[in-house]
């Protein structure tokens, strides 16, 4: 089971993340989680939000570049060790993580994964102590 | 000191009595070697015969970088290829570069006026000479290489690059003098003072700059921190390349070698020729050329050219500094750059919208070009390591077609003021005044 992630083009400047958290939150659009890749003159903001194909459409009415990509989102046990039992047995299987987020709820800890191989990624969670989660 | 008394201290009378002599042979040979200008002759009515007198050179047609650039790459050239020695070339607006032919005697002249020039600075056979222009296609490096050699002084061919083992070389080879770009001779001043060294660690005296428009705080700042003095040095590769114009120890103004490069200012809009003291845009006719001569090329530079006697002694007409273009057309680190070429560049990646702004600015006395460009919505990708090979692959283009570095900034759609009208696609922050 994979969920689509939102991921919006932004330059660095002052506010722009804003910008979007602003739209999204004036269309009732809640976001559960989301991270920033910057490098020294554009980031990509990645997002998971409640109604991920409204927010493309409005995005792109007020000219963002956004795409959707599939990752996979698991819940796993928040106490020591437990991202590290799944970490290792999906380098055994040589799934490489592109990249990966995280956001403890409690005694839940989520993380966000990008994987090389999501077919293979979700035959590899599946043997793993943690559930895959929807939004 | 003068190279040439007898050419550059003539009489007014002898001098355009010259002047008039040799644009007659030329308008004879480029009738009768270049279809260009003898198609354009006769679709004028006009025939060598009805110049007779340097006056006459403004019933000749005007040759532009738009006709070099239509006859690329020897369309203009006038002597046949067994008399070409050596070729130069300049970027081209839209990838096709101004190809310039030399013949030994063109080689000559050359080196003659260059040896002119840097006789008014001062240089004698004693000096040691740095030449830091590059060296290849432009024009710099190797037109003051062989002034320096043919003046008798002994020239380190240190080109551009490595500024700390040029300073070491500056000092250990008592190098005294120097032709660079003024923004690499601040550039060299600060490499200086960060190695803990000053400018009386080294013997420079004299400093040949051009290549790039340059004020007088930059002279005064130049002096100062190198120790030396600067003299202006003026050229463009379509009539020779450096040596065209030359400071002499007054220092204002540039003394051209009138007896090769006749100059003209005229209005840009009318295209008709005005008199001394106006400011207008610089024309030069090439009257000794063999190679690509030229018949009153467009430089697009505005200035205004000076008949009144120099107390030098040289009696050449002077040119005061160049005050602007009449075209878009941008020096950076003594390069011509078009905004047309960074647009035919984009136009070749549809990763881009043809949107694009250039920020000029200099940091640390050197230019930099920015390069801002609008990516198109399609194809913004999640995967960073994509995004920026986009960004290297259109810094590569840019690179290969400017022959300058530019730092490409990727842009989010619709970010780039759209212009009313005439596109506006420059911001020059660099303040030359």
């Amino acid at each position: 089971m994979t969920i689509k992630q939102l991921s919006v083009f932004l330059e660095n400047k002052t506010g722009r993340i804003n910008e979007v958290t602003k739209i999204l939150g004036k269309h009732g659009i809640n976001m559960h989680a989301f991270s920033m890749a910057e490098t020294t003159d554009f980031g990509i903001l990645r997002l998971i939000v409640s109604e991920v194909d409204k927010a493309v459409e409005i995005l792109r009415n007020e000219n963002f570049a956004v795409m959707l990509t599939d990752v996979v989102c698991i819940s796993c046990p928040n106490v020591a060790g437990s991202l590290s039992a799944i970490l290792e047995k999906l380098a055994e299987k040589e799934i490489f993580i592109e990249y990966m987020y995280a956001f403890a709820d409690g005694d839940k800890a989520n993380v966000v994964i990008r994987p090389n191989n999501i077919e293979n990624c979700l035959g590899v969670l599946e043997t793993c102590a943690c559930e895959l989660r929807k939004f | 000191m003068i190279w040439n008394p007898n050419k550059e201290c003539m009489s007014r009378e002898e001098m355009r009595a010259l002047q008039g002599k040799r644009l007659q042979k030329l308008v004879n040979y480029v009738y009768h070697n270049v279809p260009f200008y003898r198609n354009k002759m006769q679709a004028m009515d006009l025939s060598p015969e009805d110049i007779r007198t340097i006056d006459d050179i403004v019933k000749l047609p005007f040759t532009t970088k738009q006709d070099l650039r239509d006859n690329y790459p020897y369309g203009l050239q006038a002597a046949p290829a067994s008399e070409i020695v050596r070729v130069h070339a300049s970027s081209g607006t839209t990838g096709n570069p101004t190809i310039v032919g030399y013949t030994r005697k063109d080689l000559a002249v050359w080196s003659e006026v260059m040896a002119r020039c840097l006789t008014a600075y001062g240089v004698t056979r004693e000096d040691t000479f740095s030449v830091a222009y590059g060296y290849g296609l432009f024009t710099g490096g190797l037109g003051a290489h062989y002034g320096v050699e043919n003046l008798g002084a002994t020239v380190i061919p240190t080109s551009t690059g490595n500024t700390e083992k040029h300073i070491r070389l500056i000092r250990d080879l008592k190098v005294s003098g120097i032709a660079c770009t003024p923004s690499y001779a601040l550039y060299l001043a600060e490499t200086l003072e960060k190695l803990g060294l000053s400018k009386d660690d080294l013997g420079l005296r004299i400093g040949a700059f051009g290549a790039e428009p340059w004020t007088e705080n930059m002279r005064k700042e130049i002096e100062e921190r190198l120790g030396l003095k600067g003299y202006n040095i003026y050229g463009l590769s379509e009539i020779m390349g450096p040596g065209v114009s030359y400071e002499c120890q007054e220092q204002n103004g540039s003394h051209i070698c009138e007896d090769h490069f006749y100059p003209e200012i005229i209005n840009p809009d009318t295209l008709e020729q005005l008199p001394y003291g106006t400011q207008g845009e610089l024309v030069f006719t090439t009257l000794t050329k063999e190679g690509m001569p030229l018949l009153r090329y467009r430089t697009k530079d505005l200035c205004t050219l000076y008949n009144d006697p120099c107390p030098c002694g040289r009696t050449a007409v002077k040119m005061g500094r160049i005050v602007g273009r009449s075209d878009d057309m941008l020096i950076i680190r003594g390069i011509n750059v078009f905004p047309s070429q960074v647009e035919s560049v984009i136009l070749t990646m549809p990763e881009f919208e043809p949107q694009y702004m250039l920020i000029v600015d200099r940091v640390n006395n050197l230019d930099t070009l920015q390069v801002q460009v609008e990516v198109r919505r399609d194809f913004f990708s999640d995967d960073l390591g994509r995004m920026l090979a986009m960004k290297k692959a259109l810094a590569d283009k840019l690179k290969s077609v400017l022959s300058i570095s530019a730092d490409v900034k990727l842009m989010e759609p619709n970010s780039i003021e759209r212009s009313q009208g005439k596109g506006k696609h420059v911001i020059d922050k660099r303040k030359l005044v």
